[in-house]
């Protein structure tokens, strides 16, 4: 019913209150300034504004409330009008001494959509839907094109004849107002299905929906002489009835196709697809509205609540990672933008959807599975004689290697080849500082060391009260490491003399940092401090659990993770968090920093991806087991190594696993990647040495 | 020097007939006559050479600001918010700057009662949870919300008391804080934030929630096509909207000489940018640039409110 070229949208029984606000502002603004490329007599239809003018041009589309759910007939229920009553017809009224209208379904931007009864059989309650259109148009000729288009097409849609369709009964035109009488169609709409469901519809249930969809929108495309576009598809049109067979309610807008032909905007913010925004209606648009629907079912995000035609960045697995790949990709061609790479067809569609083989939960993760492990070899490997638990540092022609078989090695960083080896009296398990030709490390044995780096003789040493498992950090001609003695030191370089301590709150087991200006570290009772050079504490900051990944800083935030699974990005000048992300379980692993993105893992076995900006995730990756080693970023790859023994090499802007080695044991050190080629260590007592 | 000092003491205060005598907070609001004609901006400096030279030493930010009814609409439906703290001592609280614009919609006046009552909400949750503690120098820790959930909560409070106290209207918000190097941005609607650092195009760094900022980006529209679009005015995230309005919040990290500007779409929707940039560049102080940034969309027809506020940042404690 209704002009094709100018019916505002039609507002649905179930929609919510505060989109009926939205709609008429939205009129209010049409009725100031045509809008579209031929203004349209229906512009004149249109509600007046509730109160003087709209002066501001905004509008805001309000997201609708979810609808209650509701018992019975929800078209009844959800329908309670919002707008003035004035001019609607009370119950009672009969229509051309027929139609006995018993209440209101729901209110649309011309008029109403009564329940009523046909009383020309009498001794049963034989229900109909009553359409109602009131022509408001003044003009003598514009008001006898309306009623004419509405003859029209009320003609047209009393020839269809397909199982979801309701049938059209009758139509007549009083005084100023044209009536459509339709069959009544009891159940639930999918909007109210939606609101009711407890988790998610099964994939084939909704599959099941989404052919018997494709079946009726075949049917209207297919319509001769010309096809004709519903326009309008969402959750809240189309019916179930009490077998669960699809009805589409509310032709309201269905447009008989013209090609070429530009109409008004018609249908609802976030199911219609780009061009109807342009004002084309052709088939095609039905098959992005159905997958749109489609999409709103599985993900239950409802796309008015969301930016517009933003499907593709809120994959449907994100929300519902039950749903199979295949169908997500057959509903992702229907929600192409451009209109010539969606299907072509509402059967090609339903081909799409019946070919896919439902892959049960879980098929989402499969990704991995395509890769090939260990493609990559390395190109050497060196065996320690116990787990390598901290980090290697390359230096110049030199790999050092940390071990708990108590000593550090030196091997050739081409060929791997045994060096020299310094033996302490306990395991090391951290990361050694090299500079100046001189190796620094921590041992368990509660002292620090320096080394020469050429010959393995030792420099000096320098006790501590407590176990060292904290990585020196080197700047300023000092070197700045933590004991589980609680303290820092910060020591002479070139002497081993002790310059200063200052003393935490608990151990400090993760790697000191300086950057502009401040010493940053991390304690185990959960605190950071940010120490000016001259040792005055500038702040702390106390997270609920310990630290012990180390502190990383860029663009003026520290970025620290925590046991307390939270994820922080401290300010550096005030010790505020700036922003905070957590995490599935505590993070041990520490950051790296690329192109405005911080990677890290965490021992709930997830490695992420977030914008350093907003601390919003940018991707994520699952793998079997913890990750604590620290992550490293190479040449646009993200290279860290998990509990599961796995290294893995990510495209760090996409997440998309490029390789993936399998070692014998835990990988909780960091990659260290120097010219092309990775150092890493493994619990299996390798050090290996990979090409990127 | 005193004088000066003065003066730029003064700027901050609002116009006196827009007077909150009763709280402090209020005092830094700032509200246009809706009937004015001419811009409200702050006193011009005296000397904008001296002013400069001064500014430039004595404190981090420079700041100017202008909002303007525009030519066409019978009441500024605009609303703008500036604050600017320092602090001079040996352990010294950060610098701290609030920035806010915010742009009504709705009929009957509600537009401008609006885009009041975000600004109002908004910008006293952020000096009490972000200002208040940092001057008294509180510890920072886990327990507390960091910044961008205190920016987004505060955002977030302004949505809720629109659409509790003044249904069916709404407002953009895009809110500018800085702690010394590093900005936050919080924002919702069409209103804009834009960086400019020398040697660098302009930046903007919001993001605009407008269906055809969509359709554009998405390629289905031109710009050209995008200005007369029937739906041009339709924004998808707004303060009044209720709901679990979603808040674009970022933060970055300034540069001694970075300039932040806030604008209405009065502004950008009629001035070219590069016209805004030569403006910015050419003029002499930040406050003289608002001033002709708003002459410039007047000239341009002044068809929207227009409202500006150019911050700048001298120099990184």
């Amino acid at each position: 019913m209704g002009n094709h070229e100018s019916d505002p949208p039609q507002d649905k029984k179930t929609v919510p209150a505060n989109l009926e606000t939205r709609q008429m502002r939205g009129l209010s603004k049409r009725l100031r300034q045509p809008l579209s490329p031929e203004p349209s007599p229906a512009a004149t239809s249109v509600p007046p504004v509730p109160e003087g003018q709209v002066a501001k041009t905004h509008l805001v589309s309000s997201p609708p409330p979810r609808p209650a759910p509701a018992a019975g007939d929800t078209r009844e229920v959800n329908a309670k009008p919002q707008v003035s009553p004035e001019g609607l017809l009370p119950a009672g009224v009969q229509l051309q001494s027929r139609y006995k209208v018993l209440g209101i379904i729901g209110i649309g931007g011309m008029g109403a959509v009564y329940k009523a009864q046909d009383l020309r059989f009498p001794g049963v309650l034989r229900l109909c839907a009553v359409k109602e259109m009131i022509n408001t148009a003044t003009d003598p000729q514009v008001r006898q094109m309306v009623v004419r288009n509405f003859e029209r097409e009320a003609s047209i849609l009393a020839t269809l004849s397909h199982p979801a369709i309701p049938q059209v009964y009758d139509y007549f035109t009083e005084g100023s107002r044209c009536y459509l009488v339709e069959e009544f169609v009891t159940g639930k709409d999918l909007e109210a299905r939606l609101a009711e469901v407890d988790g998610f519809f099964p994939e084939n249930q909704v599959i099941d929906w989404a052919v018997q969809l494709c079946e009726v929108l075949s049917y209207l495309h297919n319509h001769k002489p010309r096809p004709i576009i519903f326009r309008d598809l969402k959750p809240s049109n189309i019916m179930l009835d009490d077998h669960d067979r699809i009805r589409l309610v509310d032709f309201g807008i269905a447009k008989l196709f013209q090609s070429g032909e530009k109409g008004t905007m018609i249908g609802t913010e976030g199911y219609s697809p780009p061009e109807q925004y342009r004002g084309i209606a052709e088939p095609r648009g039905d098959i992005y509205a159905l997958g749109a629907t489609i999409h709103h079912l599985l993900s239950k995000q409802d796309p008015r609540l969301e930016p517009p035609f933003s499907f593709h960045e809120r994959p449907i697995h994100r929300t519902n990672p039950t749903v199979s790949r295949e169908l997500i990709e057959v509903i992702d061609k229907a929600l192409e933008y451009d209109v010539n790479k969606r299907w072509g067809s509402a059967e090609e569609f339903k081909r799409a959807l019946g070919a896919r083989t439902p892959v049960k939960a879980g098929g989402v993760q499969g990704e991995t599975l395509t890769f090939d492990t260990n493609v990559v070899k390395p190109v050497w490997k060196f065996a320690c004689e116990d787990e390598i638990r901290g980090s290697v540092t390359v230096a110049g022609d030199m790999v050092f290697v940390p071990s708990y078989d108590h000593n550090v090695y030196a091997l050739d960083r081409e060929s791997g080849k045994f060096k020299w080896k310094y033996p302490t009296e306990a395991g090391i398990a951290s990361k050694p500082w090299v500079s100046e030709g001189m190796v620094v490390f921590g041992s368990i044995d509660k002292v620090v060391y320096a080394v020469d780096a050429k010959t393995g003789r030792l420099l000096w040493t320098m006790p501590t009260q407590g176990r060292v498992y904290s990585s020196p950090y080197g700047e300023l001609g000092h070197i700045f490491i933590g004991s589980d003695d609680r303290q820092i030191y910060a020591i002479h370089q070139m002497s081993g003399r002790r310059a200063w301590t200052y003393t935490a709150d608990g151990e400090i087991r993760s790697r000191p940092l300086v950057a502009e200006s401040l010493i940053l570290f991390a304690c185990q009772m959960g605190m950071v401090y940010a120490l000016s050079l001259n040792r005055e504490l500038r702040w702390r900051f106390r997270a609920r659990r310990g630290f012990l990944a180390s502190p990383i800083m860029q663009n003026g935030l520290v970025f620290i993770g925590s046991l307390d699974t939270n994820f922080y990005a401290i300010d550096a000048r005030s010790g505020w968090a700036a922003w905070k992300y957590r995490a599935g379980g505590g993070i041990v692993s520490t950051a790296a920093f690329w192109k405005d993105i911080v990677y890290f893992g965490s021992v709930d076995g997830y490695i992420y991806a977030l914008d350093a900006g907003e601390g919003r995730v940018v991707w994520r990756y699952q793998t079997d087991n913890q990750i604590t080693g620290a992550a490293s970023v190479f040449g646009g790859n993200l290279y860290i190594g998990g509990v599961d023994g796995v290294l893995y090499c990510f495209d760090a802007l996409s997440g998309a696993v490029r390789w993936r080695y399998q070692t014998d044991g835990p990988i909780t050190g960091a990659p260290e990647i120097v010219e092309g080629i990775i150092y890493v260590g493994s619990a299996d007592h390798y050090v290996y040495a990979f090409p990127t | 020097m005193a004088g000066l000092k003065a003066w730029l003491r003064d700027i901050f205060k609002k116009p006196a007939q827009q007077e909150q005598p009763d709280s402090a907070v209020a005092n830094l609001f700032k509200k246009t006559e809706a009937a004015s004609t001419e811009p409200v901006t702050p006193p011009s400096p005296p000397q904008p050479e001296e002013a400069r030279r001064l500014w430039e030493a004595s404190g981090i930010f420079a700041v100017g600001w202008a909002t303007d009814v525009g030519q066409v609409r019978e009441h500024n439906e605009d609303a703008l918010f500036v604050v600017s703290g320092e602090h001079e001592a040996s352990n010294a609280a950060p610098a701290f700057g609030l920035f806010m614009v915010a742009d009504g919609m709705g009929g009957h006046q509600s537009g401008e009662a609006a885009s009041s009552l975000s600004l109002r909400v908004a910008s006293s949750q952020l000096l009490a949870q972000v200002y208040l503690p940092l001057i008294s120098g509180t510890d920072h820790n886990a327990n507390q919300p960091s910044l961008t959930d205190v920016v987004r909560e505060a955002i977030s409070l302004a949505n809720r008391a629109v659409t509790r106290d003044l249904p069916g209207s709404g407002s953009t918000l895009t809110c500018g804080m800085i702690l010394e190097g590093r900005l936050f941005i919080g924002h919702v609607g069409d209103s804009r934030a834009y960086l400019l650092r020398a040697g660098q195009p302009p930046k903007q760094l919001t993001k605009d929630h407008s269906l055809v900022s969509r359709l554009i980006e998405m390629g289905q529209l031109t710009e050209a096509e995008a200005t007369t679009h029937p739906q041009r005015n339709v924004l998808y995230r707004a303060i009044g909207q209720g709901g679990a309005l979603e808040i674009d919040v970022m933060t970055y990290a300034l540069l001694p000489g970075d300039r932040l500007l806030l604008c209405s779409d009065g502004l950008w929707g009629f001035v070219e940018e590069s016209e805004i940039w030569r403006i910015i560049q050419a003029a002499p102080t930040p406050q003289q640039a608002c001033a002709q940034l708003v002459a410039a969309a007047n000239a341009a027809g002044g068809n929207d409110n227009i409202t500006v506020i150019l911050a700048e940042i001298w120099r990184k404690a």
